[in-house]
């Protein structure tokens, strides 16, 4: 397949994921607007006011961030993951895998697609924060960078759940039973200074307690990480979870009998 | 002349253990139009799985047009298109963008696929249901999708399985048209029916195959020619006298009413000779036409045969 073949490939793709999400928008962009909507009323405004500070700023300064990088985690995890599944469900994923598209052509395609309606609906709950707290970006780089490379992690790791599932059940155990838990426990509502050293040991083995920090280290201009680390962190997740697809793919786990 | 597809010693195990191929060898030739029966169960789905590439074969090969599947696996997929047994396309999307999108994924710049989606949705009447969610299209309208889906990128190869199944006769008849047209258009096409009539409409050359095995493949001519008797239902214009007999060793006849009668043909007899009789007995013949479908009869016997 010649390189504009793939890129003609990748595009029809990445314009199908976004046209799936974008018709059944009252299903994939309305619910986590409101829902995080609610967080900043509960939990920023009328709970927020008696708490005071936390890590040196408003607590809706505070959780802001944590909000934001909570909503593209769970938007492009799910996106990859339903649609995916989906196509399995109704055996179209056999289109693709009849046609001569590579995989990491198909891989890249959902990745995109995962991408696309994380940031979307980062982009809805970054505009409704604004109505509950003045956001200065501090390091424009930083905070892009990091949304960007979290999207690309949980839309590979949605990846692995579909080529793994057999049912709807199947890809609602691991968003219930890991991501949610390790969003909450990843220091979105609180700073890890609060916790006792056992604890604090605990959150520094979450990934996502690095990926929220360092997203608020872009947008507040302070963290409970090294930016550093949690970089070189997210580029070993991406290279070890898109190699584990591509090996699923090609050895047909999940698609080929 | 080139070969479409060359299958050597094809096995497939799937996990449970079931034998669904035990070392099938098969060739089809480039521009036929070739038949693959056999029972349900019997490995005919396997085999377009694995030539596809949806089924890992367990051992043997597969060459298209001369390349392995395995080791040229993005060449061999553009010279192929396949219409599989169930629908196998989103049923919430528009029939314009489930063959826009099919066209994507082989690389078509937008324009050409434009074109190639109204040509193939206006070749299969499908065109006025462009808007619609294929969802709300009826079991034959669904099945003319995925054959209008798998000739966008126009493959050297289309490989159907059972395409007319659940179509009523017309559309099934259109169908056959269709097909026709396109393999005299130079496209091979390989075809999986349980309709015999289809394939002895259809096909020139054949392949049964039971139970993982291939019991015979031959020419669709050959095959009939083995049969041994055939029988013919015989309409007549004038009334059929009581006790007419034909009088020949290697011919019966049966009558069913005045005008109609039931007439065996055997051992090589030429149906000419009956009508002499026919006609030296002043019985105008107005129709005639086959009591069974003659390849069911073989069909049946090759199965047993192997049994």
């Amino acid at each position: 397949m010649f390189s504009n073949h793939k890129y003609i490939a990748f595009e029809t793709i990445v314009r199908r994921e976004i046209r799936r999400f974008t018709r059944i928008w009252l299903q994939t962009l309305v619910p986590p607007a409101i829902t995080i909507g609610l967080y900043f009323v509960i939990f920023g405004n009328l709970v927020g006011s008696r708490i005071g500070e936390m890590g040196g700023f408003q607590y809706m300064e505070f959780i802001v961030p944590g909000l934001i990088m909570m909503a593209v985690i769970q938007n492009s995890y799910s996106n990859v993951v339903s649609s995916f599944f989906s196509h399995k469900f109704q055996h179209s994923v056999e289109e693709l895998l009849v046609s001569p598209v590579p995989n990491y052509i198909i891989l890249s395609g959902f990745i995109v697609g995962g991408m696309a309606r994380g940031l979307a609906v980062g982009t809805i709950v970054t505009v409704i924060s604004l109505f509950f707290a003045d956001l200065e970006i501090q390091n424009l780089f930083i905070t892009v960078t990091v949304v960007l490379l979290t999207s690309i992690v949980f839309s590979l790791a949605g990846f692995i759940n579909a080529l793994f599932a057999n049912s709807f059940d199947d890809i609602s155990i691991i968003p219930t039973f890991v991501l949610a838990p390790l969003i909450y426990l990843g220091g979105v509502f609180y700073s890890v200074e609060l916790l006792p050293p056992f604890w604090k040991f605990i959150s520094a083995l979450n990934p996502i307690f690095y990926m929220v920090n360092t997203f608020r280290y872009g947008i507040l201009g302070a963290s409970d990480v090294d930016v550093t680390w949690a970089f070189f962190i997210l580029c070993v997740f991406i290279v070890i979870l898109f190699t584990s697809c591509i090996f699923l793919l090609r050895r047909g786990t999940g698609l080929r009998t | 002349m080139t070969l479409a597809i060359s299958i050597q010693n094809l096995a497939k195990t799937y996990a449970n253990g079931f034998e669904a191929l035990k070392g099938i060898s098969l060739e089809v030739q480039e521009g036929d139009f070739f038949a693959l029966l056999g029972p349900n169960g019997a490995g005919k789905s396997t085999t377009i799985g694995v030539i596809s590439t949806l089924v890992n074969k367990t051992s043997g090969s597969v060459e298209v047009f001369g390349k392995n599947v395995d080791t040229h696996v993005y060449e061999t997929k553009l010279d192929f298109g396949v219409v599989p047994q169930e629908v196998n396309f989103s049923l919430f999307e528009k029939v314009r963008d489930i063959v826009m999108t099919q066209a994507g994924y082989y690389g078509l710049p937008r324009k050409l696929a434009e074109q190639r989606c109204e040509k193939y949705l206006r070749k299969l009447g499908l065109w006025e249901k462009r808007d619609e969610r294929s969802r709300t299209l009826s079991g034959g309208m669904k099945r003319r999708l995925m054959i209008a889906r798998a000739l966008v990128h126009e493959p050297k190869l289309l490989i159907l399985d059972e395409p007319t199944a659940g179509v009523d006769i017309e559309l099934r008849r259109s169908m056959w048209e269709f097909l026709t047209e396109i393999n005299n258009s130079g496209t091979t096409i390989i075809l999986t029916t349980h309709y015999l009539e289809e394939a002895e409409q259809l096909c020139r050359n054949i392949a049964i195959i039971d139970a993982g095995k291939i019991v015979e493949n031959t020419s669709m001519r050959k095959l009939l020619n083995e049969l041994d008797s055939q029988v013919y239902i015989l309409e007549t214009t004038s009334r059929i006298p009581s006790g007419f007999d034909l009088e020949l060793d290697n011919a019966s006849l049966e009558i069913v009413d005045e005008h109609c009668i039931e007439v065996t043909v055997s051992g090589g007899l030429s149906i000419n000779e009956v009508f002499a009789l026919f006609s030296k007995a002043d019985i105008k013949i107005d129709s005639m036409r086959n009591k069974t479908n003659r390849l069911e009869q073989l069909f049946l016997s090759k199965l047993e045969s192997n049994d």
